[in-house]
């Protein structure tokens, strides 16, 4: 339990804070989940488990909305996989984030999602493996508590959408992003990257854009000296 | 949904994110690889940012979502506090919703 307290103790403020503005927002979105789930007849059990076992927004409205709309659950769960298809270079980044000790990578692999490889990217080194942790759990945490209120709740649960809750992720990620987007070359990485996803949203299934866009590192160039 | 669908999505999310770790652990990559590597994150995190601020369904989001982006990233870059930065996106969206916008 000491090295609990340790943790606990050397937690950095800031990170707690913003770690937990996200579990918020996360946490509403949960609750839609479950009320899409319950509006589509997920027994709930099985909605709780998809929480809790993929805890991956994204693939999960999918393979729900698959199987609404008279899909197979073998569509469903393709689908889901290729919209997380993302984590496995996303793992390769912030591999020494998630974990050293196998425990810990085998926790850090399933809290792994969009907002804590983000979250722990914008952390100095020697806070990022702990802002990893912390973030992931808050994150779990959120979705699982979200996603049983949905369930409860069902058609109560008013649209997030109402709330801005969609705006709100894609400009926290912004904000986490804005550091790792200084240098010349990242900047235009960036620029193609985002270029690329929007050009081939309309015409490519969820989850390839975004695989696209890494072909916007053809323009990384030369590393520039002294800044790595 | 059935048992199987739900176990399938969640062992392979979970081996896609653990192979990504696994492998930085036993490769030592070259510095140049890395730097990549890194920018590779940036370039899927760029491209995440973009398609879910301006797309809904593989069409245009409307106005209101990519305006509240906007104004986050604006504070986010006026260097405002990230709870702020989250709050005022979530704002801006929802007040121009309000307003008829969507």
């Amino acid at each position: 339990m000491c090295s609990v307290q340790r943790t606990i103790r050397s937690l950095d403020r800031g990170d707690l804070r913003d770690a937990l503005a996200l579990a918020a927002a996360i946490t509403v979105v949960g609750m839609s989940f479950g009320a899409l789930a319950a509006a589509a007849g997920v027994p709930f059990g099985l909605a709780v488990a998809m929480s809790v076992l993929v805890f991956a927004g994204g693939s999960q409205f999918l393979a729900v909305a698959v199987v609404a709309a008279g899909g197979a659950p073998l569509a469903a769960v393709a689908a889901g996989l290729l919209l997380n298809v993302r984590h496995l270079p996303f793992g390769l980044a912030v591999g020494e984030n998630a974990g050293r000790s196998w425990p810990a990578r085998l926790l850090g692999a399933h809290i792994m999602i969009d907002e804590v490889v983000a979250f722990s990217r914008a952390r100095p080194p020697e806070r990022a493996g702990l802002a990893y942790r912390l973030c992931g759990i808050l994150l779990f945490t959120g979705w699982n508590v979200g996603t049983v209120v949905g369930l409860v709740a069902g058609a109560a649960v008013p649209d997030p959408d109402a709330f801005g809750v969609d705006a709100a992720f894609p400009a926290a990620l912004l904000a986490l992003l804005l550091p790792s987007l200084r240098g010349a070359d990242a900047k235009r990485v960036g620029l193609a990257a985002a270029v690329l996803a929007l050009a081939a949203t309309p015409f490519l299934p969820p989850g390839l854009p975004v695989l696209v866009a890494l072909g916007g590192l053809v323009l990384a160039g030369r590393p520039a000296r002294g800044s790595g | 949904m059935t048992w199987t669908a739900v176990l399938v999505l969640a062992g392979g999310t979970y081996l896609l994110r653990l192979t990504g770790i696994l492998l930085r652990g036993r490769v030592t990559m070259p510095e140049r690889l890395e730097r990549l590597v890194d920018l590779g994150a940036t370039a899927l995190l760029v491209g995440l940012v973009a398609a879910a601020a301006l797309t809904e369904a593989g069409g245009f989001s409307g106005w209101a979502r990519p305006a509240g982006v906007l104004v986050g990233g604006l504070a986010a870059w006026r260097k405002v506090s990230f709870v702020l930065v989250v709050v005022l996106a979530a704002g801006t969206t929802a007040l121009l919703r309000l307003a008829g916008i969507p």
